[in-house]
């Protein structure tokens, strides 16, 4: 009896820190689900549901009536259209432009290389608050302002840092060897980089790809203050929030959260199953 | 098939100096080792070779041809690097057949080249599978196999073996030479493991501090090395150096050492009234359990047994010397043995240069450097 509580002790020594794992995990999760859940729910279910007190936890008769609301609103279905429009736009050029310069980073030790790094990371550091009246003026100037184009800018401003960024790990994760044994093996420079670096990248890319959509996607305060009739899905939303009923809400909501998730559920796979390797 | 040539190539990273001024000319069909401690500059030579490294002076001739500015696509080279570099998203077959592929030869020929090549490393059956899904020493073959499918001119190796298990390198190392020598193709092989560059090299070329201090045979860099550097670097244990007066006596030549002396024979007859620095092998000194005259004696520090042979760590005098004795022989520690130094296995060095000291007077002659 006397030996066996030191081994109860050890064993719940080596077992509560995998608990407390499990315990955290949870929690989080319900914090993040929660609501995701509590959104979709009202998302579809009737007009009646959705001002129903205490709320049904469980879906009782789904209906696309609130839904239906949501896109009949004048305006909203331009909005949302605008929105992919404005994320595919952002995505394609701060990819084009990100791309090169993280490779750059990542492979050639140049002269002010970590200059670049700093200065890349401090546009992030002023505030889009403090940016966004030079940049309305200069967009005025310019006769972007009010134009999808005029946002897309703004956010492949945003999200040009993170690019660089994150593709400058992802290409220092290509060893530069692979590239070199393509070079000797008859590649020019470009085609050892589209050959072997691109494919090697590509999944890293691709996240990338995904938060540069979902940073646009999402985006409200550029958006709302550079557009007044050409506004992008968060910034119609908001811009109606106030008198908006509780259904309209929801959905609103649920367009603004499901593209994220959906594009993380179905990319993830992608991510994380390559080339017969599978990293958990 | 192609010969290759160094002329005073130099390469520097910053202030660095990695290869100063190398001059190498390796025949059609040799195959030369480039041996020496990391950051020699031996991996940056093979690099100025491929094309990896510009050149910040001097040329680099492959068949005859200038190939100084040229990329590596054109030099007709092949390389094995360290890491293997087999590309990942790639399989095995696709792998062996980039190099066909970018020279564009016909989908038939790109098979049975890259059947024939796995064929000689024994991976025929991997060419479906994904790198990951292949151990380390296959990925090695496929490295091999990738490298010798495209029949270039020259096959540069960067320390193939090095990320292999003990057993396995060996393994591979004989495999490799058969295939080499079977092929004929001018190899140059860059390692640090000195065993590994004399087993395979028909000549090795000891590099340190971005100059090729010594470049011979493998027999000759082991019994004749340049300097105290190469006979140091190269055999395991490293060669034994001792602080010596070379005294003229009537009867011949007398070697005196820190604990003791012995005749030093006719080929120390020159040297006489020089203090040089003795080097000698540990297997060219014969251990003797009992005294007898011209023996040196050694007190026992370290008894260690490798089977084949013992080997004795011993004080003599200021000296400590790494000596072979017979498996059988177990002296215990801190007791006496005597030691024979044979006197023409001996290889004298001058002490200012460290350079080796020829009987006639002159100091080796070092290739490569100026």
């Amino acid at each position: 009896m006397r030996d066996r509580a030191p081994h109860l002790l050890r064993s719940l020594a080596g077992w509560l820190p995998k608990a407390l794992v499990y315990v955290v995990g949870i929690v989080v999760s319900l914090w993040v689900l929660g609501p995701l859940y509590v959104i979709t729910l009202a998302a579809f279910s009737s007009e009646q549901d959705v001002y129903d007190y205490p709320k049904q936890l469980l879906p009782k008769d789904l209906s696309t009536g609130t839904m239906r609301f949501f896109l009949d609103f004048p305006g909203m279905t331009d909005a949302l259209w605008r929105s992919v429009i404005v994320a595919a736009a952002t995505l394609a050029i701060s990819l084009a432009i990100g791309t090169p310069a993280g490779y750059a980073l990542a492979r050639f030790a140049f002269r002010g290389a970590d200059t670049v790094r700093l200065s890349v990371v401090a546009t992030r550091a002023f505030p889009i608050v403090i940016l966004s009246i030079p940049l309305a003026v200069i967009f005025i100037r310019w006769g972007i302002d009010d134009s999808i184009q005029g946002v897309a800018i703004a956010h492949t401003a945003l999200a040009l840092p993170f690019v660089v960024l994150t593709t400058a790990s992802v290409f220092a994760g290509v060893p530069a060897e692979l590239e070199e044994a393509a070079m000797t093996l008859g590649c020019s420079r470009a085609s050892a980089f589209v050959r072997v670096a691109l494919p090697l990248a590509l999944p890293g890319l691709a996240a990338s790809a995904i938060f540069v959509f979902i940073i646009s996607w999402n985006e409200v305060f550029a958006a709302s203050l550079l557009t007044l009739q050409n506004r992008t899905l968060p910034a119609a939303v908001l811009s109606t929030l106030e008198g908006a009923p509780l259904n309209f809400r929801f959905a609103g909501g649920f367009f603004l959260l499901a593209p994220s998730v959906l594009v993380i559920l179905v990319i993830r796979r992608y991510l994380f199953t390559m080339w017969g390797r599978v990293v958990r | 098939m192609a010969d290759v040539r160094f002329e005073a190539v130099r390469k520097t990273f910053g202030k660095v100096v990695a290869v100063d001024d190398v001059d190498l000319e390796v025949a059609d069909g040799d195959f030369v080792v480039l041996l020496g401690p990391s950051g020699c500059g031996k991996t940056t030579l093979l690099r100025c070779l491929a094309g990896l490294e510009k050149v910040d002076g001097g040329r680099v001739l492959i068949g005859g041809r200038d190939a100084t500015d040229l990329p590596p696509r054109r030099r007709r080279i092949a390389m094995v690097f360290q890491s293997y570099a087999v590309f990942p998203h790639l399989k095995v077959f696709k792998n062996i057949a980039f190099g066909l592929k970018m020279q564009k030869e016909r989908k038939d020929t790109i098979r049975e080249r890259v059947e024939s090549a796995a064929r000689l490393l024994h991976i025929e059956d991997l060419l479906d599978r994904y790198p990951s899904q292949i151990s380390g020493g296959q990925r090695q073959r496929v490295a091999v196999a990738r490298a010798i499918a495209t029949k270039s001119d020259v096959l540069l190796m960067d320390e193939p073996l090095s990320n292999l298990d003990a057993l396995l390198r060996m393994e591979m190392r004989a495999e490799l030479k058969a295939l080499l020598r079977q092929l004929g193709t001018t190899t140059i092989y860059v390692t640090h493991d000195q065993v590994e560059a004399l087993s395979m090299g028909d000549r090795i070329a000891v590099m340190n501090a971005g100059r090729i201090v010594q470049l011979d045979s493998p027999l000759a860099i082991y019994d004749h090395p340049a300097d105290m550097f190469v006979g140091g670097f190269v055999g395991a244990p490293p060669m034994n150096f001792l602080a010596a007066d070379i005294a003229a006596d009537g009867a011949g030549p007398v070697v005196n050492l820190s604990g003791g002396s012995f005749a030093g024979g006719p080929s120390a007859a020159p040297l006489a009234g020089r203090k040089l620095i003795l080097g000698i092998r540990a297997e060219s000194i014969v251990v003797e359990p009992e005294h007898h005259e011209g023996l040196i004696e050694a007190k026992v520090v370290v008894v260690e047994p490798l089977g084949s042979h013992n080997l004795l760590t011993v004080k003599s005098g200021d000296d400590v010397l790494k000596v072979s004795a017979s498996p059988r022989l177990f002296p215990e520690p801190d007791s006496s043995v005597w030691l024979r130094l044979e006197p023409n296995r001996i290889r004298w060095m001058d002490p200012e240069t460290g350079g080796a000291v020829e009987p006639a007077g002159a100091v080796a002659e070092s290739v490569g450097g100026r």
